[in-house]
C-alpha cells in the first residue's frame, strides 16, 4: 500500500492503494468512471484513453505509480468544457459516431491533438488518431469531424 | 513484492543498491511483459522501482559535441525537440501512436533491447553510448558493446541508465526505412538506417544499421570502412559488392512475423535503394 495523490477531474485525490494497479482500472472501479474502456489492453486501441497533464496517453498502459502528482482528465471531466462540446457536435455532424465505444476515445485524441496544433491537416489528424481504432466508421468521417471541430472552436484551442 | 517510487536519482540509485529491482519508466514494455488479468494488479514477478517522476532526468541537451536525452524523456518530447537529430525524429515519428509516445522513453526502447527496437537501429548508426549510474560511480559504453542479445544488455543490478549521449554529426544523406505490417503502432518486420556523408564528389562517412536480421542490430564498421574514400562513381560500381560483404550478416532469428529469405532480400534491397540514390 502507498500512497499516491493525483488530481482528477479538477479534484485533488489521495488514495492508500497498490501503485501496481493500472490507472484503467483505479478510474473505472475507485471513481466509476466507466467512460474510459478496456479494448485491447495492450496500447493499441485507445478506447482507455485519459488526459495526463493536458495530454493524451492509454490509461491500461500506465501504472498508477507514474500519476502521483499528475493531472488526470477523463471523457466525463472534460465534458464540462466548451472545447468537449464544440468536438462532440462536429462528430455528430459529420456522423463520426456509430457504435459509440471507441468515440470517448477519439474525443481525447481530438483535444490532445488539437491543444497543439489547433489547425491540423489531414496527414496531422491522421497521425493525431493513428493510436484509435475505430471498427464501424471507416476514419473518414472521423477526420471531417476533427477538422468540423477545428474550424468551428477556432480561437478556443 | 516490493514497489518503490523514485522522485529523485539518488533515491532511486540508493533502492537500486539495496535491493534488486527491475526498473518501470513509461512502463509501455513492462505493463505488457507483465499483463495480468483486468482488474488485478501488473503481475511483476520482482521488486520494481518506478523512475518515471525523476524530473532531473527529464531533458534534451546539447554542448558543442553531444546531444543528452535523460531517461525520464518521453519519446514525443524528443520528437518534438530541435536539438534532436533528424534520423532520430524520423524514426520516432514511425514508433507507435502519440499516447504511446507521451508515456514511453527511448531509454526504455534501448532497455528493452529487443532486435525489433526501432530506436536502437538509429542509436546504433549515430554512434551514441549510454551513461551507467549507480551509487558508487559511473560508466559510459558505446551502445553496441551495452546490448549483449535479444533482452540482454551490460547493467550490473545496482546500475540504472541515466541518460544517452549522441556525437553531434553532419550527413548529406539519410534514410530510415521501416517495414511493418502497419506503419507505426507495430513492431518491425525489418529496419534500416542509413546515414551518408560526401563532399567534394568524395564519400567521407557511410553508416549502415539494419534491425531485426540478427539478434542485434547489425552495424559492421569494417564494410563501410572499405568503402569510405571512394567517389560517388566508385561506390555505384561497387554496390553489388556491399550487398555481397552484407549478406552473410543478415542471419533473422525466427519468429513468425516474416520468413529469413524475404527479410534478408528486403534488406540487400534497403541498402541498395540507398546507395542507388545518393
Ligand atoms: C502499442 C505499442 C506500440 C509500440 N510500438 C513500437 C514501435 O513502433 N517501435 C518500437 O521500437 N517499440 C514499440 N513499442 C514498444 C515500447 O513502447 C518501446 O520499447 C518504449 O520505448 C519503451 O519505453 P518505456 O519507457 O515504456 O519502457 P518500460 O516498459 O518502462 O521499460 C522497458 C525496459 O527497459 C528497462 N528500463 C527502462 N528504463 C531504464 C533505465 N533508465 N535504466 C535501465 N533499464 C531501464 C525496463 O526495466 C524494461 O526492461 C510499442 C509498444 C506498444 C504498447
Ligand atoms: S485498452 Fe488501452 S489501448 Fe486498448
Ligand atoms: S464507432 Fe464503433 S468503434 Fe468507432
Amino acid at each position: 500500500m502507498t500512497e499516491i495523490k493525483f488530481t482528477l477531474n479538477g479534484k485533488k485525490q489521495i488514495l492508500n492503494t497498490d501503485p501496481n494497479r493500472r490507472l484503467l482500472d483505479v478510474i473505472r472501479e475507485d471513481f466509476q468512471l466507466t467512460g474510459p474502456k478496456e479494448g485491447c489492453g495492450e496500447g493499441e486501441c485507445g478506447a482507455c484513453a485519459v488526459l495526463l497533464n493536458g495530454q493524451i496517453v492509454n490509461s491500461c498502459s500506465v501504472p498508477l505509480a507514474n500519476v502521483d502528482g499528475q493531472d488526470i482528465v477523463t471523457i466525463e471531466g472534460f465534458s464540462s468544457t466548451k472545447q468537449y462540446h464544440v468536438i462532440k457536435e462536429a462528430f455528430a455532424k459529420a456522423g463520426g459516431v456509430q457504435c459509440g465505444f471507441c468515440t470517448p476515445g477519439m474525443i481525447i485524441a481530438t483535444q490532445s491533438l488539437l491543444s497543439e496544433n489547433p489547425h491540423p491537416d489531414d496527414y496531422e489528424i491522421k497521425i493525431g488518431l493513428s493510436g484509435n481504432l475505430c471498427r464501424c466508421t471507416g476514419y473518414n468521417l472521423i477526420i471531417k469531424a476533427v477538422k468540423t471541430a477545428s474550424k468551428d472552436g477556432d480561437g478556443l484551442w | 513484492m516490493k514497489s518503490y517510487i523514485a522522485k529523485n536519482l539518488v533515491n532511486a540509485l540508493e533502492v537500486l543498491n539495496k535491493d534488486e529491482c527491475e526498473i518501470v519508466a513509461g512502463g509501455t514494455d513492462m505493463l505488457i511483459q507483465n499483463r495480468s488479468h483486468t482488474g488485478m494488479s501488473i503481475g511483476y514477478k520482482t521488486n520494481v522501482l518506478y523512475i518515471s517522476l525523476i524530473k532531473e532526468l527529464d531533458y534534451i541537451k546539447e554542448d558543442s559535441h553531444y546531444i543528452y536525452i535523460g531517461a525520464t524523456t518521453k519519446l514525443e518530447s524528443i520528437l518534438k525537440n530541435k536539438i534532436t537529430p533528424i534520423i532520430l525524429k524520423k524514426i520516432i515519428h514511425e514508433m507507435a501512436s502519440p499516447a504511446i509516445r507521451h508515456t514511453a522513453t527511448l531509454i526504455g526502447n534501448i532497455a528493452n533491447a529487443s532486435p525489433a527496437g526501432d530506436s536502437i537501429v538509429g542509436l546504433y548508426a549515430l554512434n551514441a553510448k549510454v551513461r551507467c549510474q549507480c551509487i558508487n560511480g559511473e560508466r559510459i559504453v558505446p551502445l553496441h558493446k551495452f546490448i549483449r542479445g535479444v533482452r540482454i544488455i551490460d547493467l550490473k543490478f545496482n546500475e540504472m541508465i541515466t541518460e544517452v549521449i549522441i556525437p553531434k554529426n553532419d550527413f548529406s544523406s539519410i534514410a530510415f526505412k521501416k517495414v511493418a505490417p502497419r506503419k507505426s503502432d507495430a513492431i518491425s518486420k525489418m529496419s534500416f538506417v542509413g546515414l551518408l556523408k560526401i563532399e567534394d564528389d568524395l564519400l567521407l562517412d557511410l553508416r549502415i544499421a539494419l534491425g531485426a536480421v540478427y539478434i542485434t542490430v547489425v552495424r559492421n564498421k569494417d564494410i563501410e570502412s572499405k568503402y569510405i574514400g571512394k567517389n560517388i562513381k566508385e561506390l555505384k560500381e561497387n554496390i553489388d559488392n556491399i550487398l555481397k560483404d552484407y549478406e552473410p550478416l543478415i542471419k533473422p532469428i525466427d519468429d513468425q512475423r516474416s520468413n529469413k529469405e524475404y527479410r534478408k532480400k528486403v534488406a540487400l534491397n534497403l541498402i541498395k535503394d540507398f546507395l542507388l540514390n545518393v
